[in-house]
């Protein structure tokens, strides 16, 4: 079916977006700056010298964990899916209550700079920094590497810039921001961008409902929603088909936030335990705020502007906030929205590059390599390495992986934060039997099991990596349902019922032929959480109960003072 | 403070008292967090058409919507009621703990 082009201008350079955008980049190239001259120590280097109040790190771990893929893509998933978008937007926010009560506290009063720190409090320092350190690595680079390809293909999407560039411009700008201004210069590229996507998209929602069609009614809203697209846009529709698999979903998302070791790493750069809750309780309220934005922005995109033209654009459905912001604001608007959006992933590829850098330079080189022995200037020349390396190795990755279905690399991610990290982590916190052989095999049984089910998932096995054959079954799979829908019409003729009743047996035979083109998936469900993180635990405790470990169940009681009333705890982040 | 110090505080029944109460606040948020998104989920995979219904008579707007933001909400304010608990009761607590054995 030929489409008319729809009139815009988002894929062309527009000069406002990069008018914004370079102000953005002198902005917080002059922070950098700053924050450069008050950067010698390693930890300033990490965690801003713990200088950070809980207000402004909880807008920096708002700013970490909304990401340009969360804003334009729950925006897409609304407009295009109605209710399941916002099911989604749901599950993104309910693992941050949990961090609160059973991680924030504790990690802060427990580490230095990461959540190994945590873990190894009483353990052995070199088997568990070790495993500790692969865990927050792979989850770095998963997440790094759907960022970086969603980066590339946005930054194309919107300003039409080569995705080469893109990438280019994305890498040099947060390695320069990260090496040279270390966590303060980072801690305030997230603050500034949180505040330019929570006040972008408050704007974007006012003119929404603004609009005279809606007139500040919600009501209105869904009322032109189910009006245009049926009232079943407004029910749950296929996204949740089999229970058990949508609970394994939501227990990833959950537990994977408290897992995450960008969002962890956070904790330290505030003063005190008091601080880190704080920050939890204001990046919880600004993080739900964004959501409920970014759900409005959805419908109001595909009432206002609709279905088509949105996804005309991208198939994903992923511009559908820009293309509200042109229709309501012009081009004005969708440059500043454009360069929000630009400003988002930088900042979002910046936290994670220092997460991984101080895995790899804190843990496994000072903590594995040195034994705990090297002195401050030779862990700053490490860390400074170290991200050089992982910047230039996002950028390879973002290179590697164009073109392909990334989409599921942040399940993953998730996945793997929830079953590598986060068991290690919270049974270090509360169990008092927990082993150093008992940790090791939680975060490997945890990682191994959640990134083998997924290779073996539908999602990967037949999607990513038989993506052709699949892609006609699910073709044909459709012409059957529409031929099927076409039978049922009540006022179908004798001729026609029998032409159709033909195409059927033609089209169903079909299936059977492309179906066997397609080897199915040896594991049957989309997320591995409930199995991944089950084991983890399982093994985490079983392992634990074969042999004690004296010294580690001594330092439980030294460790259980720390943890809930600080003592101990007030310089581990000042020198 | 020496080193003796974590093991008197450890042993000391104000103490005992505060990791207590701290693990009951944690457990019973966690779990009320727990409870409430697994419902919406349970919801959604058994029970579509209850998150179907239309909220009045008349209007497209289904108890699912306000239902998925309630869960939104209710999470925040569990961390607003965690925060009042923690800087009224818990940081209070503390600080005469910390006072008795000089820290």
């Amino acid at each position: 079916m030929p489409t008319q082009a729809p009139q815009t201008v988002i894929g062309t350079l527009n000069p406002i977006a990069i008018l914004c955008f370079l102000l953005f980049v002198v902005a917080t190239l002059g922070i950098t700056y700053w924050a450069a001259k008050k950067t010698k120590t390693a930890s300033q280097f990490y965690a801003a010298g713990g200088g950070i109040t809980g207000f402004q790190n909880g807008l920096a771990l708002a700013g970490d964990y909304m990401s340009a893929a969360s804003f334009l893509g729950i925006a897409g998933l609304v407009s295009t899916k109605g209710y399941d978008g916002l099911i989604y937007s749901v599950g993104w926010l309910v693992g941050w209550p949990i961090v609160m009560f059973l991680i924030s506290e504790p990690l802060r009063n427990l580490g230095k700079f990461t959540f190994s720190d945590v873990v190894a409090f009483r353990l052995k320092q070199k088997p568990i920094k070790t495993a500790a350190a692969i865990g927050s690595l792979v989850t770095v680079l998963f997440y790094l590497t759907a960022q970086m390809v969603g980066a590339g293909t946005l930054i194309k999407l919107m300003f039409g810039l080569p995705y080469e560039s893109a990438l280019f411009l994305v890498g040099g700008l947060m390695i320069a921001y990260v090496l040279f201004g270390g966590m303060l210069a980072t801690t305030w590229v997230q603050i500034i961008k949180a505040v330019l996507l929570l006040g972008g998209a408050t704007l974007l929602v006012i003119l929404t409902l603004n609009h005279a069609d809606i007139d500040w009614s919600y009501g209105k809203l869904f009322q032109m929603a189910s009006d245009k697209y049926g009232s079943s846009f407004l029910e749950p529709g296929g996204l949740v088909s089999d229970p058990l698999d949508a609970f394994s979903l939501g227990l990833a998302l959950m537990f994977g936030t408290a897992g995450l070791p960008h969002i962890l790493m956070r904790f330290y750069t505030v003063p005190d335990a008091r601080e880190a809750r704080k920050s939890v309780f204001y990046a919880t309220g600004f993080i739900g705020y964004f959501y409920i934005l970014t759900v409005t922005i959805g419908f109001g995109a595909v009432v206002l502007v609709g279905k088509n033209v949105i996804m005309d654009i991208d198939k994903g459905g992923n511009m559908a906030a820009m293309v509200l912001a042109e229709n309501l604001g012009g081009s004005l608007l969708l440059g500043f929205l454009a360069a929000v959006a630009f400003a988002t992933i930088l900042a979002v590829v910046a936290g994670l590059t220092l997460a991984g850098a101080s895995a790899l330079s804190h843990d496994l080189y000072v903590g594995v390599f040195r034994s705990g022995r090297a002195n401050e200037k030779e862990e700053m020349k490490v860390a400074k390495a170290a991200t050089i390396g992982l910047g230039i190795t996002a950028v390879l990755l973002g290179l590697l992986f164009k073109g392909q279905n990334v989409a599921f690399m942040v399940g993953l991610a998730f996945a793997v934060a929830a079953s590598a990290n986060f068991p290690a982590l919270l049974l270090s916190i509360v169990w008092k039997r927990f082993t150093t052989a008992g940790a090791v095999t939680s975060i490997f049984t945890g990682m191994i099991v959640a990134v083998t089910l997924i290779m073996l998932s539908p999602t990967v096995y037949e999607d990513v990596m038989q993506s052709a054959p699949k892609k006609e079954l699910v073709a044909a799979n459709e012409k059957v349902t529409g031929i099927e829908k076409a039978l049922k019409a009540a006022d179908i003729t004798p001729e026609l019922k029998a032409s159709k009743e033909a195409e059927l047996t033609i089209a169903k035979a079909e299936v059977v032929t492309k179906k066997a083109a397609v080897k199915p998936a040896p594991f049957k469900m989309k997320n591995p959480g409930v199995f991944s993180m089950g084991l983890a635990f399982l093994m985490g405790i079983l392992v634990s109960l074969m042999k004690r470990e004296k010294t580690a169940e001594d330092m439980f009681e030294s460790e259980k003072v720390r943890t809930y009333i600080g003592i101990g705890a007030e310089g581990s982040s000042k020198h | 403070m020496n080193d003796k110090t974590p093991h008197a505080i450890l042993e000391d029944p104000e103490f005992k008292e505060l990791a207590r109460q701290k693990n009951k606040v944690s457990l019973i948020l966690t779990i009320t967090e727990l409870v409430l998104y697994f419902g919406f989920i349970g919801l959604i995979a058994y029970n579509k058409p209850f998150l179907a219904r239309k909220i009045a008579e008349g209007s497209a707007t289904t108890i699912g919507i306000p239902i998925a933001v309630g869960v939104i909400i209710l999470s925040w304010i569990l961390t607003g009621i965690y925060i009042f608990w923690a800087n009224s009761v818990y940081d209070e607590k503390v600080k005469r703990i910390k006072k008795r054995f000089g820290g």
